[in-house]
């Protein structure tokens, strides 16, 4: 492995950790504020990324598909809401589990009806379209820089927001201690609307960020959730620094461990083993990442709940 | 007075800038039975829990028949013989009022990793829980579930239970809270028969019962005992009377 | 002397259920469709995962979600035995056990670790880590999976081929391990497991540290379930990947909570209903997880305790 391939791969994992992070800075919101666990949340980043096509076929502009996709994911987050999970925030976790599951079983195969089994591609915006040259020789598409900076944007801005404003002094406590924010007279079905819309907002908006990149196509959020479980259960359930720390790890452990773990087997088993075992090796390796932070923190590394 | 049972060395918890626990220092002999009174909020319960090791202390020691159990956990000083009760009554809602107590001598007496054998076949057990239970005229409920007995049957219940462990020294947090006149009866008559076996502290309200059943009495304000001494004594404590009895005389 | 709650539906509702999956190879034999007794089978290999599961999820409140790995561990021990020519299924069932219990006994030990949110995805994440595993196994089919050269011998001889046989190999599979986990539950590790359900620190007062008696359920409880997968690569003489996924195990726990949580023979019953449903509802249409997927929203919402729940309900 070269410097430069090196250099480009972490810039890759950074950009899969930053759509990670968006997804996962909704989820832990929303688990660490209403103790509930939303497996639907993996569909909705899918909901998010088929509006965005559709809307971008629609208009023929993905700014245009982009700016419709963001609300019509908040209006379809907050349909669901609605219908379904405001009746389980009083529920135990076997139940949301088990009731956000059937919403995945849905949707999965509401967008097939909808959109057809092939699956979408979006076109990078033409604007966006071109490769930046960082260093000498280093070309780097500019749309993955613009999915890092916006990812780094969210972040600051939800840093920002969770920090330094009441809205987010009200996210903190409840993550700390739900029952004293709602003894405090604090409206918490306003506050859970916020937070649940907020999620919302930013999964489809990853959802859409990765149009262009990946192909859009029913249970593309399936695999993105659990990933997503992995962030917030290293990083601390309901900790939004803890989300964004773990979401750059995972990123660039699940995108340079396909690399790394050949080349580095190769210094111990011959090479068609080394790339065998490396092959086997890497999809597992952010778990057995995971289980080696749980050991020694088993809340976390920023853990929020006391 | 030999080598005290239990010897609490300055004991300390905060929470935050609230000090819960104050530089507590108390020792039980073996057969005593040592009342704790205080006002509400003077860190009684949080003392229980600390000597109990659901809680850690901030700092201090806890000694405990001759060993240091300071950084024991509950189960581990259960097992050494230091048992508590808790104040919300916490027992086992859907099994058996016999099974409640059954396991608490189990805890005990052989190994739980036994995968086969009926429990209901496990004479010696059940005839020993049977026995605690009727002691408390609760043997003709042994095959409810322990969520539908009553709550005055409820805290009998956890009484059995902790006896059930053959505990060197009790800890209850005050056993006859919401029993009736006449449970309160059986209860205070239980333990006055277990004075000189088995030594307890007992936390409690009901104060004929905590002067009728102690040997000595000690005062919880703020967290930092102020007085120990015998039931007269304490009666007789201006401080006391200041701090505590005054309010409710 | 006895002193333990039998409600009636205890001992009554198992013997009908067993009586009947009995019969069903006689029905079949006497012309009902010849396709009744594989889907039978599923029901009862699917019963046998989830009655395993309720062993965690109704006695242990412990609420595993990758339950469906051991499965996937069971299945991948007929398969790649048999395709390096060990056809026995005893020696399968043993690296079936040897395997599901190492993985539950070190992926346990670190679950347990820890509480609540925390367990449901760990377990996941675990269970992802073994689909991940099983689809990077080039030599053994990878994603597409791979066709068994043929099902498993019984002292040598290749009876499983029959699917009466096969039937009654699932039967007193589940039988069996149904017994056995009635008998768990109702000795002293299976009370100390039922008191550690009902209130941790209440069985820690008494002296119980509940962390063994939980890690020694998870183990039995996946080493069970790799039986389960045993039977399902046997029957459909294909292993996959998909097996051991998280879809799957979601399945589990709904077919748990579908009988009702807590009663073994539950799992059992919710099993049938989830299999006939599914099976029913894709004749039905191609998007029949349309259908599906809004029904256990209901179920979830609305009939809590599922079946028993509702049985229990009207009485």
């Amino acid at each position: 492995m070269t410097p430069t391939f090196a250099f480009i791969q972490i810039l890759n994992g950074l950009q899969f950790g930053m759509i990670l992070f968006l997804i996962a800075a909704g989820l832990t919101l929303v688990f660490g504020v209403m103790d509930f666990i939303n497996l639907a949340h993996g569909v909705q980043y899918m909901v998010g990324a088929y509006l965005a096509a559709a809307f971008t076929a629609w208009s023929g502009s993905f700014f245009i598909g982009l700016a419709l996709a963001l609300p019509a994911a908040l209006l379809f987050g907050l349909l669901l809401e609605f219908l379904v999970f405001r009746h389980l925030y009083d529920r135990d976790h076997l139940d949301q589990v088990l009731a956000t599951f059937g919403v995945i079983l849905f949707l999965n195969q509401a967008v097939k009806l909808v959109w057809g089994a092939e699956p979408l591609s979006v076109p990078i915006p033409d604007v966006l379209s071109g490769t930046i040259e960082l260093s000498d020789g280093i070309l780097y598409p500019v749309y993955r820089l613009v999915i890092i900076g916006v990812g780094l944007g969210v972040g600051l801005l939800l840093y920002a927001v969770v920090n330094h404003t009441r809205l987010g002094m009200l996210v903190r406590a409840g993550a700390t201690n739900a029952p004293m924010v709602a003894a405090l007279g604090v409206n918490i079905r306003l506050l859970f609307t916020i937070v649940f819309g907020t999620g919302a907002m930013l999964a489809g908006l990853a959802g859409a960020m990765v149009a262009p990149l990946l192909s859009v196509e029913p249970g593309m959020g399936d695999h993105v959730l659990i990933l997503t479980f992995v962030v917030i259960v290293i990083g601390g359930i309901g900790s939004m620094r803890g989300a964004f720390v773990a979401a750059l790890l995972i990123g660039l452990i699940d995108t340079l461990g396909r690399f790394v773990a050949p080349s580095v087997l190769r210094a111990v088993l011959d090479p068609a083993a080394a790339s065998q075992v490396g092959t086997a090796l890497a999809p597992m390796l952010i778990y057995l990442i995971m289980a080696g932070v749980l050991c020694f923190r088993p809340s976390g590394l920023f853990p929020m709940k006391h | 007075m030999t080598v005290p049972l239990l010897s609490v060395e300055n004991l300390c918890k905060a929470y935050g800038a609230l000090r819960v626990t104050d530089r507590v220092t108390l020792t039980v002999a073996a057969g005593e039975l040592r009342a704790i009174i205080g006002p509400n909020g003077a860190g009684k319960t949080t003392l229980i829990h600390q000597l109990s090791g659901l809680a850690a202390p901030d700092s201090g020691q806890v000694m405990f028949d001759g060993r240091d159990v300071t950084a024991l956990s509950m189960p581990q000083r259960a097992r050494l013989g230091l048992v508590r009760s808790f104040q919300i009554t916490a027992i086992l809602p859907r099994l058996s009022a016999l099974d409640n107590v059954a396991l608490a001598v189990q805890a005990r007496s052989g190994s739980s990793f036994r995968f086969f054998r009926d429990v209901s076949q496990d004479a010696a057990i059940n005839t020993e829980a049977l026995a605690l239970l009727a002691r408390f005229r609760l043997d003709a409920r042994a095959a409810s579930a322990a969520g539908t007995l009553s709550y005055g049957e409820k805290r009998q219940l956890e009484l059995a239970v902790a006896l059930a462990t053959r505990p060197k020294l009790l800890l209850l947090d005050e056993p006859l809270a919401g029993t009736s006149h006449d449970e309160a009866r059986l209860v205070i008559a239980a333990l006055q028969s277990l004075k000189r076996d088995v030594a307890i502290i007992l936390i409690e309200h009901d104060m004929d019962a905590v002067f009728a059943l102690a040997d000595r009495v000690s005062v919880l304000v703020y967290g930092a005992i102020i007085a120990s001494g015998t039931p007269a004594e304490i009666r007789a404590d201006p401080a006391v009377r200041a701090a505590y009895l005054g309010e409710e005389a | 002397m006895t002193h333990r709650l039998k409600p009636n539906g205890r001992r009554v509702v198992p013997l009908l259920i067993f009586a009947l999956l009995a019969l069903v190879p006689a029905a079949t034999a006497i012309g009902a469709d010849a396709f009744v007794l594989s889907l039978v089978t599923r029901i009862m290999i699917f019963g046998l995962a989830a009655m395993a599961l309720d062993l965690l999820l109704g006695y242990g409140a412990m609420i595993s979600f990758g339950h469906a790995a051991y499965v996937g561990i069971g299945a991948y021990s007929v398969g790649i035995l048999s395709s390096s020519g060990i056809d026995d299924v005893f020696v399968q069932i043993a690296v079936a056990f040897a395997a599901s219990g190492l993985f539950a006994l070190v992926t346990g030990a670190i679950s347990l670790r820890t509480k609540g949110a925390y367990f449901i995805m760990i377990t996941l994440a675990f269970g992802q880590m073994l689909f991940f595993l099983a689809s990077s196994l080039a030599a053994f089919g990878g994603d597409d999976g791979m066709t068994l050269p043929s099902r498993s011998l019984v002292f040598g001889a290749p009876i499983l081929k029959n699917t009466v046989v096969l039937y009654y190999a699932a039967f007193i599979c589940l039988l069996g391990f149904y017994a056995l986990c009635r008998a768990i539950v109702a000795s002293r590790f299976g009370r100390v497991l039922r008191g550690i359900r009902e209130n941790l620190v209440r069985m820690e007062a008494i002296g119980f540290a509940p962390y063994p008696y939980k890690l020694a359920a998870y183990v039995i409880a996946g080493m069970i379930a790799s039986v389960a997968g045993v039977l399902l690569a046997n029957q459909a003489e294909f292993v996959s990947p998909a097996y051991a996924g998280w879809q799957r195990s979601a399945e589990l726990i709904f077919m748990v909570v579908l009988g009702g949580v807590g009663s073994l023979h539950g799992a059992i019953i919710g099993a049938a209903l989830f299999v006939l449903l599914a099976e029913y509802l894709s004749r039905l249409t191609e998007y029949w997880p349309m259908i599906f997927g809004p029904l256990l929203i209901l179920v979830v919402i609305f009939a809590r305790g599922g079946i028993a729940g509702l049985l229990k309900a009207w009485r």
